[in-house]
């Protein structure tokens, strides 16, 4: 199930003083089963790219392909693509609506022409995979807290089996625990269901700990497509275009320009100690 | 003077039925006592559903307390005569700056708060100016908010409470929606309104890193103040914060990390530059 994009561009309101090329020529592939980041500064693209990938915005001009197909092809089932890519907005609790999270849950597959038992089949295993609790699914979701909703509008989603779960900003306002959970959820599902999962974050530590490669937007172009060792060695650019290196990899630059010999491709908290470790035994 | 002071707050949310009949309540802030001076930089840290916005909203008289007293530059929020003092001693910016903005133009909705004041025209646009300037958005005084990044749009919001002039800037959660860059312009701003203005900050954030800076952190569980004190003091309490799901800047997080690796890094390391110094000194 990857997704290709060639030479694709969008233009907001064209013809109109307000004209915006918000991408420029984006040529990308994410093949199947993969965990890829995307980071950006506000206004960058990124969300417009990812409203591309299950077909909400239609591309001014260039093409995606699903699986090989061209999704602009005529007569290409869109309404498939959509409960293929599953996409979680941000902020995704302001669209819980239903009686009760069970229902809400349900929604999706509903909407998929499921039947009642399957549909509740789909939603119990959903409930269970973003880890809420079964005495939620009769609550009113607006009952629940901040990161209980967060997740019971991510089960909405996967309730869909989607096999692209595309995700903007799925921790902004939690708290550290509360980031914790949704993220490590997302990373077990990854592994348990191979699904592919596109992780739009303004966190540079979470992309680091979980993406196996990172896409950087700037000004609708991609910047940098690479694992994130590689493209947060370019911390000096990415600070250039609104971004940064997770804080472990400034610690260890520093670390080096005092004299210390670590190699400063590290980026997550347990690889630096990892790292400082190795070179303080080599000094003894 | 202090610019803020609690003593045993209580604030209780209504539950209703349908019928709109009240058939129970809940708790969300429970006997809480602070105390901010003039000037002073704090941090609110604590859970999605702690109480800290609940708290963060008796400050400008948004919520007045179901028992006990806030008082915002000495006066008490819970009388109506003082409440549009109290508001404008303590402006607010919020975490969503889509929620915030109104006017058509930039400038317009800067200057809309001063205006509700009865400022002067003149002084007005003076206001907005130089509260543009302060918020690096001056050269965006024409343009129409909506086609703003979210940084601009909130460092446009902040600009906006700065234009009213308040002793005291609340700000919840200002930097959840905003990338790197944003997050550092928004604080920086917030760092210069303190420096130029001498402005009280109350910071509410999940973010570890931006509070290292702050006089005080209070931490709130389940509507009590459960811990207080420096940021040293705090952030050397590791299992403690997690316990009530919080976290440590990135560089406590390491020195923690090499701890358990046997090393015997110091308490209380908070900055990189620290733990940089330490290690490196160790040959």
């Amino acid at each position: 199930m990857s997704i290709r994009l060639e030479h694709l561009n969008y233009i907001y309101s064209p013809g109109t003083a307000y004209e915006k090329h918000a991408l420029k020529d984006i040529n990308l592939t994410i093949p199947h089963g993969e965990f890829v980041g995307i980071i950006g500064h506000t206004g960058s693209g990124k969300s417009t790219l990812i409203q591309h990938l299950n077909g909400l915005i239609r591309a001014s001009s260039g093409k995606i392909y699903y699986n090989e197909e061209d999704i602009y092809q005529e007569g290409y089932h869109m309404k498939e693509l959509r409960s293929q890519v599953g996409l979680v907005f941000q902020y995704p609790e302001h669209q819980l609506f239903e009686i009760d999270v069970m229902t809400d849950v349900c929604f999706g597959p509903k909407n998929q022409g499921l039947s009642d038992e399957e549909c509740k089949e789909r939603a119990l295993e959903a409930l269970r995979l973003v880890g809420l609790k079964e005495k939620y699914y009769s609550m009113s979701p607006f009952e629940l807290s901040g990161g209980q909703k967060r997740r019971a509008a991510i089960a909405g989603v996967l309730a869909m089996k989607p096999k692209v779960l595309v995700l903007d900003e799925p921790t902004a306002g939690l708290d550290p625990k509360g980031r914790d959970d949704i993220l490590e959820q997302i990373a077990y599902l990854h592994k348990q269901t191979d699904m592919t999962v596109i992780l739009v974050s303004h966190s540079m530590e979470d992309i680091a700990r979980f993406a196996d490669r990172i896409i950087v937007m700037n000004h609708g172009e991609v910047m940098f497509n690479d694992e994130p060792k590689k493209v947060f060695a370019h911390f000096k650019e990415l600070e250039k275009v609104g971004l940064a290196a997770p804080q472990v990899t400034y610690i260890m630059h520093d670390l080096k320009e005092h004299g210390l010999a670590v190699n400063t491709d590290v980026t997550t908290v347990e690889e630096a100690a990892d790292e400082i470790m190795r070179i303080l035994e080599t000094r003894k | 003077m202090n610019m803020i002071q609690t003593e045993k707050l209580i604030f209780e949310y209504e539950k209703r039925d349908e019928e709109g009949s009240v058939i129970g309540t809940s708790r969300a802030i429970d006997q809480v006592d602070i105390d901010v001076k003039e000037g002073q930089f704090i941090a609110i840290l604590g859970h999605n559903g702690s109480g800290k916005s609940t708290l963060a909203k008796h400050m400008n008289a948004i919520l007045v307390p179901t028992e006990g007293t806030m008082w915002v530059d000495g006066r008490n929020t819970k009388d109506p005569e003082e409440l549009w003092n109290v508001r404008q001693s303590a402006g607010m910016v919020f975490q969503n700056p889509d929620n915030q903005i109104i006017g058509t133009v930039v400038e317009e909705d800067v200057g809309f708060g001063p205006e509700n004041l009865g400022v002067p025209t003149d002084e007005i646009w003076q206001r907005v100016e130089e509260s543009l300037k302060a918020v690096g958005m001056i050269s965006y005084r024409h343009h129409s908010p909506n086609k703003l990044s979210g940084g601009q749009k909130q460092r446009v919001a902040i600009a906006g409470v700065v234009a009213m002039e308040p002793k005291c800037i609340v700000l919840d959660e200002p930097t959840a929606m905003l990338d790197p860059a944003g997050r550092k312009e928004v604080l920086k701003t917030v760092k210069r309104l303190r420096e130029k203005k001498n402005v009280t900050v109350i910071l509410i954030t999940h973010y570890m890193e931006e509070v290292i800076d702050a006089d005080k952190i209070y931490v709130m569980d389940h509507g009590h103040v459960v811990m207080q004190g420096t940021p040293r003091e705090i952030f050397s309490r590791v299992e403690e914060l997690k316990g009530y799901r919080l976290d440590v800047p990135q560089a406590a997080l390491l020195a923690d990390e090499l701890r358990k690796r046997g090393l015997s890094v110091p308490e209380g390391i908070l900055r990189k530059e620290e733990l940089v110094d330490y290690l490196c000194q160790l040959d």
